[in-house]
């Protein structure tokens, strides 16, 4: 694959974790291409570093060795500014307990990441309210977190990752809190607004209901990329 | 990211409350319980402040403190007078006396007389009658609070409040009759006796037979002298002692945080409150950002720098704290008021305000920097976790 069609390049790709003393090999040769437009989802059982991995490409942890790339950006040698920055602009997450702040409302949840990046509060709650809108939420820009359901709650956390125009969506688990119906609803939303032909997203997840989804799944074991499937 | 900070902060309600109550009982004890300590050392040398005409008070050098009298003989006052720099020298009697009350009941009295034809010394405010009318016969002026408490009528009605002597009525001081003149305003002393005025002559008949029964010689300097050069002169030509007011005041002072345990024991109270309410406080605020800390770690996901982390801390930690100070300060103040006519001793200058508000910054600092150390060390791969 062409490198500049990559969103994300990960190679031999080791992380390992000290618990209780003992090395604990989390992520051990990690090979990993993801393109731009693509839905990749990662698949595999409990512990064989599925969210480490998107912990590295999302930027918010650092691998031992090897390469990962996101966008021709080498992550690891990045400064601490910088690598904010980075993330700030480029990635959106969306996670499987919502993670929203409790005591601010949907608009005010949705408008953080571009208050992060400077905008002022008041635009980027007028733009937060507009996304809202896209998700179908657009009645429900004053509630509360705790006054939503759990899809609408998801559609709120999937807002807030799409409201900077993030080039790399990670999602932990986006369907697991949900119901079948409503996780279905949440997929179908992240593939039609989210996904984009210059915007990725990757997708952990056990949910094998939301597989049909991808474009490719990638199956993890023991930390290793252990099979990777073409769906479409 | 001041907006979300300060949202957080005030999203749960319950916690928001348990930290502003644990920083305001903080607040109230280190400024009630030293306003009340300082009230109270006030009383120590509120005599001297009320006898507020003399720049010197002179005195047997062995004299300790206010209420420590060693009395000199009355020709000490003719050889102050004769001191190059004294504008004027007045004699003053203070001493302790029983007064026999209506009812048979005797009551201790502060009895101070004042030089019989200047009447310097006397109460700062006059109530009823003038201080003139000490001149009258038998005439004496009793303070406010001691006409209507101790030195009162018994009620009628048994437990009931005494009732207060007025103008006109008489008392018993060593066996003489003393007629009320004139009731005055003066400021609480430390041991709460009712204080009675009277002149000098008339004092000495009151007080038992001694061959010294001058307490003080009250002194006023000439226009531009020196005050410190001229208790200097009075020491070395009399051999007694000579403080300024102010001298005075912190002589009276000393004495009482050197030999009694009142230091100590406020000391102990405000102490006891700083480390209750630290505890409440700082503990609270801890388990705020404990409970936050996921809400910290998506927020440090999403790309917020940890030295933005800090400012929405400290930002809560001062919204937290000036909110609590100004509750316990307002406490205190309330509380200060609506015992200003009780016996309770109060005082709250403006230096207690900077002494209570650098103690809840104190506990304010304490508590976000442990906050601030567990969010800078967070790692925000903590929001991947179920």
């Amino acid at each position: 694959m062409d490198s500049s069609a990559l969103a994300v390049r990960c190679q031999n790709v080791v992380k390992t974790y000290d618990s209780g003393g003992q090395k604990v090999t989390a992520l051990n040769g990690v090979n990993l291409d993801i393109a731009m437009g693509e839905l990749m989802m990662l698949v595999g059982p409990s512990g064989c570093g599925k969210t480490t991995l998107i912990s590295v490409i999302a930027g918010i942890l650092d691998q031992d060795s090897g390469l990962c790339e996101v966008f021709g950006e080498d992550l690891r040698n990045m400064g601490g500014q910088s690598k904010l920055d980075f993330r700030a602009h480029n990635i959106g997450f969306v996670f499987q307990a919502f993670n929203l702040l409790p005591s601010l409302n949907a608009a005010e949840n949705v408008s953080i990441p571009l208050i992060i990046n400077g905008m002022k509060r008041t635009d980027a709650e007028r733009k937060a309210v507009t996304v809202l809108e896209q998700v179908g939420l657009g009645a429900r820009v004053t509630a509360l977190p705790s006054e939503l359901s759990g899809g609408q709650q998801q559609r709120v956390a999937i807002a807030r990752a799409l409201v900077h125009s993030p080039r790399l969506i990670v999602c932990d688990e986006p369907t697991s809190s949900l119901d079948h119906e409503t996780g279905h609803n949440v997929m179908t939303l992240l593939k039609e607004v989210a996904l984009q032909k210059d915007r990725s997203l990757v997708i952990v997840t056990h949910d094998a209901r939301i597989f049909e989804f991808a474009d490719r799944i990638a199956k993890m074991d023991d930390g290793h990329i252990v099979e990777v499937k073409d769906e479409n | 990211m001041n907006h979300i900070a300060i949202k957080m902060l005030m999203g749960d309600r319950g916690k928001y409350l348990g930290i502003i109550m644990g920083l305001t009982f903080a607040s109230l004890i280190m400024t009630q319980q030293p306003a009340i300590f300082l009230g109270l050392m006030s009383r120590s040398y509120s005599f001297i402040t009320d006898v507020g005409l003399p720049d010197i008070w002179v005195m047997d050098e062995k004299v300790q403190f206010v209420d420590d009298i060693k009395p000199l003989q009355d020709t000490e006052l003719y050889r102050v007078r004769g001191i190059s720099g004294v504008e004027w020298a007045m004699p003053l009697y203070k001493g302790l006396l029983k007064a026999r009350l209506t009812d048979g009941t005797f009551q201790t009295c502060i009895v101070v007389g004042l030089d019989d034809a200047t009447l310097i010394g006397g109460p700062p405010v006059m109530l009823e009658g003038k201080l003139e009318d000490l001149r009258r016969s038998d005439g004496v002026i009793v303070d406010i609070d001691g006409a209507s408490e101790k030195l009162g009528k018994p009620s009628p009605t048994p437990g009931g409040k005494p009732i207060p002597i007025q103008i006109g009525d008489s008392l018993e001081l060593n066996d003489h009759r003393a007629i009320v003149v004139g009731i005055a305003k003066v400021t609480r002393t430390f041991q709460s006796q009712p204080v009675v005025y009277t002149t000098y002559s008339r004092a000495k008949n009151y007080a038992p037979k001694e061959r010294k029964l001058l307490s003080f010689v009250l002194v006023k300097a000439k226009p531009g002298q020196d005050l410190a050069e001229l208790t200097r002169r009075i020491r070395a030509t009399t051999g007694l002692a000579a403080y300024t007011r102010e001298e005075f005041k912190t002589l009276t002072y000393e004495y009482f945080m050197k030999n009694t345990g009142i230091p100590i024991n406020f000391g102990i109270s405000v102490l006891l409150g700083f480390i209750v309410g630290a505890a409440i406080a700082g503990q609270t605020f801890y388990n705020f950002t404990l409970e936050n800390l996921r809400q910290f770690g998506v927020l440090k996901a999403m790309g917020t720098s940890n030295w933005t982390l800090l400012r929405m801390i400290l930002l809560q930690a001062v919204l937290v704290g000036t909110i609590g100070y100004g509750l316990g300060v307002g406490l205190t103040a309330l509380f200060g008021y609506s015992m200003r006519h009780s016996i309770l001793a109060f005082k709250f200058p403006w230096q207690l305000l900077i002494f209570s508000g650098a103690g809840v910054s104190l506990i304010c600092v304490f508590a976000a920097l442990l906050s601030i150390i567990k969010v800078i060390r967070l790692e925000p791969a903590i929001v991947f976790k179920g």
